[in-house]
C-alpha cells in the first residue's frame, strides 16, 4: 500500500521534518495583503447583484476557463472546487454559487504574472449552479456547472 | 395456507415440473445437455471472466428480474432499460428457453420451478473451472458487492466472502458495498487476504485532504503474450448512497479526467488491450465509454442489469463494449479478444446463466460453504413463516419483498407511512415457500440496520421522494446514484418521471385525503445513513412480524400512478 501524504505529515509532525520543510521554503506561510473587502459583491443576495458588485454585468462563456467540480456532492458543507484560467492576463477570478444565499463565496486577486490557479471549499446547501468568474484585459469570462446536492440514502 | 414440510414441497416441484413440460427446459435437463449452453467456442487470445454484485450469495438461490426498468431521455428504449417481451426481442431470444427465464421475470414462479435454482459458488466454480480449462491465462474479474447481502457476510465482517473468492480464483476486483464494512476493515482484507492474491482496484478512490490514491488504480497483466491492464472503479456515489462516516477519509465520484490519464498511463506501459472493472452502473458507464478513449471494454456492474450482448459505444478513439452481468451469482460473463498487430482485432461475448441443475457442484467450494455455515445452521435455517404468493425486490418502484417489509415497520411501530430503501439485491421466494432468518436477511443485511420512527412534515416527504426519484431518473447518468425508487407504504402518489426535479411527484394522498404540507406524520423506515442512528435491527422487526403471521399472503404493491411513460420498453404493456 503506498504511503499518502497525511501519513507522511503525520509523522512528519512527529520528527520535526515539518519544521525542516518550511525552513527550506517547501512550505511557507503566505502573507496576505488585506485587499480591500467587496461588501456589496459578497453580501448581494443573487448571482446578478453579485456579478454587478464585482464588475462583470454579463461575462462571456470561455473554454479557457477550467471549472473543476463534483457531479453530485458527497458532503454539502465541504464542496471541493477547483479554477484554472488560461485566459492571457487574468487579473482575478470569483467562484459564485446561485443559489447559495449569498452566491458571492470567494474571489481572488492576482499580481502580474501570477498563475491563476485556485481551490477551495464551498457551503451549499440545495442543488445548484456553480460559476467561475475571470477578469482578463479588462473583461469578463464565465464557465458553470451544476452541483447536485442530495439527502442521500437508499443507492444500490 | 398451512406450512409445507420439505416432502410436500418437493412433491409441489415436481408436479410443477410436469405443468412446465411445454417449456423447452425439460428436454434440455432430461437430455443433461448443459454442453449446449456452456460449450462456448474458444476465440482469440486474450480472456475474461466476469461476475458482479452477487452480495455474498454463496448457494443456489432464485432470482426474479425486474417487470419495470424505465428509460428516461437517451435511455428510451435502450438496453438496460427493456424488460420480459421487449429484452427477448431484442436480443433474439426464444420465449420458453433457459435464456428467456434467466434474462426476464416472465412467467416467473412456474420457470423458477422447471428450470431450478441459479448461482450458487460451488456451481459458478464449476463453470469457472470448465471456462478456464478452455482458455488458458484468463482472468477472473469480480466486479464487487461481493462482501455484502448475507447473514454470514455481514456476521463474518467478509470474512466468508473473501475466502471463497480466494477459493474461486479471483484475480482483480473493484468495490461498493464493501466500503460498508468500513474503511479499516477493507484495507486489513486488501492488504492482508489479498496481499498477492487479488488485485483490489480504483483510479476514482482519493484520499479527501490531498488527492493522494487509496488503492492501485489498474492491475498490468499480461495473457498468452499479450501486455493488458484492468482498471477498477469503486461506486462513484459511495459516500452518498451510503454512510458517508464510514470512509469519512476518501472521496469518490466518477473521476473521467484521471480516468483516461490511467488508460493513456497503462497503455504507454505496453497495455494493448485495456479493460474498466466498474461499479458506475450501466447507464454511467455508457456515457463514460463516449467521453472516455481508449478502453476496449467496460465490464459493469451495480445496477444489476443481465444484458446479453455489449453495447458499442463508438467515440473519438474507436469503440468501446459495454457489459453488464446481472447480480446474485446468477451470471458469469466470457469475454474473448482476439489481439494482434498491438491491438484488438474482433470480440465475443456471452453472459452465461448459473443453472444450478445443470452444472455439478465443486467438491471442493461446495465443502467450505458447509464448513462456514454450519455454526449458524440452526439460525440461518429459522422458519418464519409461509409465504403463499412471490416474493420479490426489484423493480423501479416497488417489490412484494419490500411490501412486506413495509407492511412489517408501519404495523409494529404504529407508523402513518413507510419507506423502505431502494435496493437492487435481495433473493426471490417462491409461492409456497418457507421465508427462513436467512431469506429475510438476503433482504436486510447491512451494517447500518437500524429500524427508525421519524416524524415528517408532508413537505419533508416531498422533498425525499423528488431528491430520490431524481437520483433514478435524472436525465443524465452522472446524476444518478443507480439503485432504485424509495419503497412507500401507506401513501399514495403520482409520478411523472420525465418530469423536470421538484414536479415528478404529486398528488400524495393518505387514506384518501390529499397529504399536508405542514402537517407532521409518522414514517417507519430503516438503514440511515447518519452517524450515531440508533434502533433496533429491522431483521429484528420483521422476523417478529412474521413469526406472528405464520402465514403470508401475498402482498397488494402500492405502486405510484405513472404519468407519460405509455409505450417505455422498460414496463410491460
Amino acid at each position: 500500500m503506498n504511503t499518502t501524504r497525511r501519513t507522511v505529515l503525520k509523522s512528519a509532525t512527529a520528527s520535526g521534518v515539518l519544521a525542516g520543510l518550511i525552513a527550506a521554503g517547501a512550505l511557507r506561510p503566505t502573507q496576505v495583503l488585506a485587499a480591500d473587502w467587496n461588501k456589496a459583491a459578497f453580501e448581494a443576495h443573487d448571482t446578478a447583484g453579485a456579478l454587478k458588485g464585482i464588475g462583470a454585468g454579463t461575462p462571456a462563456e470561455s473554454k479557457d476557463l477550467i471549472l473543476k467540480v463534483p457531479d453530485i456532492a458527497e458532503n454539502g458543507a465541504v464542496v471541493p472546487v477547483d479554477v484554472v484560467s488560461n485566459i492571457p492576463n487574468t487579473s482575478s477570478i470569483s467562484i459564485l454559487v446561485d443559489k447559495n444565499p449569498s452566491p458571492l463565496c470567494a474571489h481572488f486577486d492576482f499580481a502580474n504574472g501570477a498563475l491563476a490557479d485556485v481551490s477551495a471549499r464551498l457551503k451549499m446547501g440545495q442543488t445548484s449552479l456553480v460559476k467561475a468568474v475571470a477578469k482578463a484585459d479588462g473583461k469578463f469570462y464565465t464557465a458553470q456547472k451544476e452541483v447536485k446536492v442530495t439527502v442521500g440514502g437508499c443507492g444500490g | 395456507m398451512s406450512s409445507m414440510n420439505r416432502r410436500e414441497f418437493l412433491q409441489m416441484l415436481a408436479a410443477a415440473s410436469v405443468a412446465g413440460a411445454a417449456l423447452d427446459a425439460r428436454p434440455l435437463l432430461a437430455a443433461g445437455k448443459a454442453d449446449a449452453l456452456y460449450d462456448v467456442a474458444k476465440f482469440g487470445n486474450v480472456h475474461f471472466m466476469h461476475f458482479t454484485d452477487c452480495h455474498a450469495q454463496l448457494l443456489p438461490i432464485w432470482f426474479r428480474e425486474p417487470s419495470v426498468n424505465l428509460g428516461i431521455g437517451g435511455a428510451l428504449g435502450k438496453a438496460p432499460h427493456l424488460i420480459g417481451e421487449h429484452l427477448l426481442k431484442a436480443f433474439d431470444i426464444k420465449p420458453g428457453t433457459p435464456e428467456a427465464h434467466a434474462f426476464t421475470y416472465l412467467d416467473f414462479a412456474q420457470a423458477a420451478k422447471t428450470y431450478g435454482k441459479v448461482g450458487g459458488f460451488a456451481h459458478l466454480a464449476t463453470l469457472v473451472k470448465r471456462t478456464r480449462a478452455g482458455r488458458p491465462g484468463a482472468l477472473l474479474l469480480d466486479g464487487g458487492d461481493t462482501w455484502q447481502g448475507s447473514a454470514t457476510a455481514l456476521w463474518s465482517q467478509g470474512q466468508d466472502m473473501v475466502d471463497a473468492c480466494k477459493l474461486l480464483g479471483v484475480d482483480i476486483m473493484a468495490g461498493h458495498w464493501e466500503f460498508t464494512l468500513g474503511d479499516k476493515r477493507v484495507l486489513e482484507i486488501v492488504e492482508k487476504d489479498f496481499k498477492g492474491k487479488i488485485d483490489f482496484v480504483a483510479q476514482n478512490i482519493k484520499t479527501s485532504d490531498f488527492g493522494d490514491k487509496v488503492f492501485e488504480p489498474y492491475s498490468l497483466r499480461e495473457m498468452n503474450g499479450v501486455k493488458l491492464a484492468v482498471i477498477g472503479q469503486a461506486f462513484p456515489y459511495t459516500p452518498i448512497a451510503n454512510p458517508r462516516w464510514m470512509v469519512p477519509e476518501w472521496t469518490f465520484g466518477i473521476q473521467d479526467e484521471n480516468m483516461q490519464k490511467t488508460v493513456d498511463e497503462a497503455r504507454a506501459k505496453g497495455a494493448q488491450v485495456v479493460v474498466l472493472l466498474s461499479h458506475n452502473g450501466m447507464d454511467v458507464d455508457l456515457k463514460v465509454a463516449t467521453r472516455v478513449t481508449g478502453i476496449d471494454a467496460i465490464m459493469g456492474g451495480h445496477t444489476h442489469d443481465g444484458v446479453p450482448r455489449p453495447v458499442i459505444v463508438r467515440n473519438a478513439g474507436g469503440q468501446t463494449l459495454v457489459t453488464n452481468a446481472g447480480s446474485n451469482g446468477k451470471f458469469l460473463g466470457v469475454l474473448d479478444f482476439d489481439v494482434r498487430g498491438g491491438k484488438v482485432q474482433d470480440f465475443r461475448y456471452k453472459l452465461l446463466p448459473v443453472f444450478s441443475n445443470l452444472l455439478p457442484a465443486d467438491a471442493e467450494m461446495a465443502a467450505y460453504i458447509d464448513k462456514v455455515r454450519a455454526p449458524h445452521k440452526a439460525r440461518l435455517e429459522e422458519k418464519l413463516a409461509v409465504s403463499e404468493g412471490l416474493l420479490y425486490r426489484r423493480g423501479n418502484f416497488n417489490g412484494s419483498w419490500d411490501q412486506l417489509i413495509l407492511d412489517a415497520i408501519m404495523e409494529v411501530q404504529g407508523a402513518d407511512i413507510g419507506f423502505s430503501p431502494g435496493f437492487r439485491w435481495g433473493t426471490t421466494i417462491l409461492p409456497g415457500q418457507a421465508i427462513t432468518f436467512e431469506h429475510l436477511m438476503d433482504q436486510t443485511a447491512i451494517t447500518y440496520p437500524h429500524a427508525t420512527l421519524t416524524e415528517m412534515s408532508g413537505e419533508q416527504i416531498k422533498t425525499i421522494l423528488e431528491d430520490v426519484g431524481d437520483n433514478l431518473f435524472n436525465p443524465d447518468p452522472y446524476y444518478q446514484q443507480g439503485g432504485d425508487m424509495v419503497r412507500v407504504g401507506g401513501l399514495q402518489y403520482t409520478c411523472t418521471p420525465d418530469a423536470k426535479m421538484g414536479s415528478r411527484i404529486t398528488e400524495m394522498r393518505l387514506k384518501g385525503k390529499a397529504l399536508d404540507a405542514d402537517k407532521k406524520y409518522k414514517v417507519a423506515g430503516w438503514a440511515p445513513v447518519a452517524e450515531g442512528a440508533k434502533g433496533e435491527p429491522v431483521w429484528d422487526v420483521v422476523a417478529r412480524y412474521l413469526r406472528d403471521k405464520k402465514t403470508i399472503a401475498p402482498r397488494k404493491l402500492n405502486q405510484p400512478k405513472l404519468m407519460g411513460m405509455k409505450g417505455n420498453a422498460g414496463i410491460a404493456g
